[in-house]
C-alpha cells in the first residue's frame, strides 16, 4: 500500500480522540475496504503513559470481530505521540506485528496537531501519504 | 468435529494464507504445538519457554484465557480459539 484513503471527518476523528486522552497517549484502529477507511474505533489505552500504549484486549478483539463480521480490514492503527514527533519509535517499531495495515502516527508536540503515516515492515519504516477524501 | 482455530493475520503467512485452521482438543498448550507440527514457526510466535507471551492475547470462544487457566486451560471439540497479537508501541 503506498497511499491511505481516509475521509477528512475520520482525520478530525482522529485529532480529536488524541487531543481529548491527552497528556496520555490515544489509540485505535481504523476499518474500511478495499484500502479506503470508513469507520474508526476509539480503543482505550490501558498503559495510561505518554509514552506508551497498549489496547484494551478485550476491546481490541470486540472490535476485530465485528470488522470480520462486517466484512471490513483493519486499514490502519493510530496513535498519538503527545511529546515527541510524528514518527514510529523503537517500541513501535518493535511491535509492529500487523504489518499489512498502516501506522498512523499523530504529533501532539506542536499547537498544531501533525499527522503522518508509515507502513513498518521487518524493521523498515515507509512514510505512505495520507489521502484526504 | 475438530477444534476452530483463528489466525491473525500476521500468522497468515504460516498457514499459507488461512484465516482459519483445525485443531485438536486438549489444552492451549497442546494446541499450540499441534498448531506448531502442522505449520512450523507457529510455536515460537506465540509462546516463549512454554507460555504465552505478553504481547499475544488467547481468546476461547470469547473468553481470555488469562481469566481462565492460561495455557492449561482445556479446549474442547467445537470451541472456536483465537489467536490475537497485541496492539501496542510507544
Amino acid at each position: 500500500m503506498d497511499k491511505l484513503f481516509v475521509p477528512r471527518e475520520l482525520i478530525a476523528e482522529i485529532l480529536a480522540h488524541c487531543k481529548e486522552c491527552y497528556p496520555y497517549e490515544a489509540c485505535g484502529i481504523l476499518a474500511g475496504q478495499f484500502g479506503v477507511s470508513k469507520k474508526i474505533y476509539k480503543i482505550k489505552n490501558i498503559e495510561k503513559s505518554s509514552v506508551s500504549y497498549m489496547m484494551e484486549p478485550g476491546e481490541q478483539f470486540t472490535v476485530m470481530k465485528e470488522m470480520r463480521e462486517q466484512g471490513l480490514e483493519m486499514t490502519a492503527i493510530y496513535h498519538s505521540h503527545p511529546v515527541s514527533s510524528a514518527y514510529p519509535s523503537p517500541k513501535d517499531v518493535s511491535l509492529a506485528f500487523y504489518q499489512d495495515s498502516v501506522y498512523v502516527i499523530v504529533s501532539l508536540v506542536n499547537d498544531e496537531p501533525l499527522i503522518k503515516a508509515f507502513e513498518i515492515k521487518d524493521d523498515i519504516i515507509k512514510e505512505i501519504e495520507i489521502i484526504y477524501s | 468435529m475438530a477444534v476452530k482455530v483463528r489466525i491473525p493475520t500476521p500468522l497468515q503467512k504460516l498457514t499459507d494464507g488461512k484465516d482459519e485452521v483445525e485443531g485438536e482438543p486438549g489444552t492451549i498448550i497442546s494446541l499450540i504445538n499441534f498448531l506448531n507440527s502442522k505449520y512450523p514457526g507457529m510455536g515460537e510466535r506465540i509462546t516463549e519457554g512454554g507460555k504465552v507471551r505478553k504481547f499475544v492475547n488467547i481468546y476461547i470462544n470469547d473468553e481470555d484465557i488469562r481469566f481462565l487457566k492460561n495455557e492449561e486451560t482445556e479446549v474442547k471439540d467445537g470451541d472456536e480459539v483465537s489467536i490475537v497479537p497485541a496492539i501496542a508501541g510507544g
